[in-house]
């Protein structure tokens, strides 16, 4: 199951990542190696068995809608790169 | 009891060997107080952690008149800097407490300090935290194990009495293992993750590292239960019992053949593990063999697809815009994706990519869709075999600890490390390490596996089996 240079770069977009060079021959290597490790899965005929998303057998976790006190704008900001008034400041998006 | 000399001070206080509820002793006798117990594990750190690397950070003060815990750096803790080992997160004061942090202070345990941990809790060995590796007290040529490597490592070592680590696919089990303590990976749902730093949220649980089985079923005692602000989280069906008893009289253990005879188990972890198993008869328990023919191959296939999947979600959210590292742009998307590249190391970003491959557009069904379902069967195997057994056993580990660099270029070989803690992790079903002997002079971890909500079980058993084996849990160099 190798995967190609091409999907690496297509995937590390979808990532939201800006991979060097480097490390997309290196991560077209190790990916592939993992991805003919975990493609065992495909072995197994399991149509007939449900999905596992969750380990508990939980259903619709309700609690009653109560107004709660938040964190303040000031600690909401504490940790922003920029801030700018009560907005994160980002560079402009197009 | 001020003003004590140093020497009476370490009679009373000999970090290595003091259990928590030792600790907890002399304070309600007034024997020390919380500020001198505090300062001797701060004595312990500065003498040993320059070697070690444990903490990424200590506090100086205590903050709480009980006995001192350390919290893995995914732990958001008010105020004190929270990596997840990531340069990512460099600097990061988190602004409100975690509910297993919160629950700690109002048990009156002061944080003694954060430790360390594989990058965003990614990895077997601890060496990959952004911040350089731990060693392991037994021998710091060789790993402590990981994620939660730190933790593992900082007990072992008397740097702290107890810890909270948090595991996904085995690291609180597997590090305990390598540095020869106690540690538990409760029940899915048991413990909160409010607060921690998100990893794989259908698989991450935190729980408590420990020198011994009572302090690790204490320490339990104080973080579970339902809280309002995880929606995942469900009280627990029976409190928690502190273990006492010595005999395993009427418990039937299962030897599960497909994970205790996995390739690339040492032989020294087999012969423990077996010793420790004949113990286990020998204290009255009922021993048969058992199967669980698919979840050991295709538990780490599963996990390896599962894991970095939603790791690949939850790992968006570190965008450069809110809080964490920003690299400049000139647009947002540029931004974006600098600060990831400069911010995530290696291993983050193997399971970033893996993830995101796996969750694309062609590649979803057969990948994640067959993962999913690969982890029902993994779940009805291992309830199968609790029809027959109250306890599945086997090696936590299939290897003692190993050293430093050696699978750090093969990122299979690494991911191998959990084969034998995988399975149950991907079921929900808690698990138990607890020492079992030596093997080349490095601990041997045996893993005690339980159906959901079976702590109290696998505490008596541990327990038990603990007092028969008579494993000193003090690193022979640091005796």
């Amino acid at each position: 199951m190798a995967i190609t240079r091409e999907e690496v770069l297509h995937v590390a977009k979808l990532a939201r990542l800006e991979l060097s060079g480097d490390e997309v021959e290196r991560l077209t290597l190790e990916l592939g190696a993992i991805l003919e490790a975990v493609g065992k899965v495909a072995e197994l005929d399991l149509d007939d068995v449900p999905p596992t998303s969750h380990p508990l057998e939980l259903v619709n976790a309700w609690r009653e809608d109560e107004p709660h006190e938040s964190l303040g704008l000031d600690a909401v900001f504490a940790n922003a790169p920029q801030r700018e008034g009560d907005l994160f400041r980002v560079p402009p998006t197009t | 009891m001020g003003g004590m000399g140093v020497a009476a001070m370490s009679r009373l206080v000999d970090t290595l060997r003091l259990t928590a509820e030792e600790a907890s002793g002399l304070l309600e006798r007034k024997d020390v107080t919380a500020a001198e117990l505090h300062r001797a594990y701060l004595d312990a750190a500065a003498e040993r952690d320059p070697e070690l690397h444990c903490y990424l950070r200590l506090v100086e003060e205590p903050v709480g008149d009980g006995v001192p815990i350390a919290l893995k750096d995914v732990i958001s803790t008010q105020g004190i800097e929270t990596t997840a080992g990531s340069k990512l997160l460099a600097g990061y004061a988190p602004q409100f407490d975690s509910t297993v942090a919160a629950r700690c202070k109002a048990a009156g345990l002061p944080i003694i300090g954060k430790t360390n941990t594989d990058e965003f809790a990614m990895g077997s060995s601890t060496e990959n935290s952004a911040y350089g590796p731990t060693r392991n007290p037994w021998n710091p040529e060789r790993v402590p194990g990981g994620s939660g490597g730190g933790s593992a490592a900082a007990v072992s070592a008397g740097l702290a009495p107890w810890a909270l680590g948090s595991d996904t696919g085995g690291s609180i089990k597997q590090p305990s293992a390598l540095c020869g303590n106690v540690g538990l990976r409760p029940t899915y749902g048991t413990v909160s993750r409010y607060g921690i730093v998100a990893f794989a949220s259908s698989l991450d649980q935190v729980g408590p590292v420990a020198r011994n089985v009572r302090d690790c079923a204490l320490l339990y005692s104080l973080i579970a239960g339902r809280d309002e602000r995880d929606s995942t989280t469900v009280e627990l069906p029976e409190p928690v019992r502190l273990p006492e008893g010595e005999d395993l009289t009427g418990l039937r253990i299962g030897v599960p053949k497909e994970l205790n005879e996995a390739d690339g188990i040492e032989p020294g972890v087999t012969d423990a593990v077996r010793r420790a198993i004949e113990l286990a008869r020998s204290l009255g328990a009922e021993v048969g063999e058992c199967e669980l023919p698919r979840s050991v191959e295709y538990g780490m296939p599963c996990y390896y697809l599962i894991a970095p999947a939603e790791a690949s979600s939850n790992l968006a959210r570190y965008d450069g815009v809110r809080y964490g590292l920003r690299v400049d742009g000139e647009r947002y998307q540029e931004m974006v994706e600098r600060t990831r590249d400069a911010g995530f190391g290696d291993e983050p970003k193997r399971r970033i990519m893996l993830g995101t491959y796996a969750l694309s557009a062609g590649y979803f069904d057969a990948f994640y869709g067959q993962a999913q379902k690969v982890r029902t069967v993994i779940a009805r195997e291992h309830a199968a075999a609790f029809e027959r057994f109250d306890v599945l056993v086997s090696p936590t580990s299939p290897t003692v600890a190993f050293k430093l660099g050696e699978k750090a270029a093969n990122p299979l070989a690494m991911y191998l490390s959990d084969l034998l803690t995988i399975p149950s992790c991907m079921a929900g079903l808690p698990g138990l390490n607890i020492p079992c002997g030596l093997s080349e002079g490095l601990p041997v971890g045996l893993q005690l596996i339980g159906p959901q909500f079976s702590e109290n079980t696998l505490f008596r058993t541990g327990h038990a089996l603990e007092q028969a084996i008579g494993f000193d849990p003090v690193p022979e160099r640091l005796r």
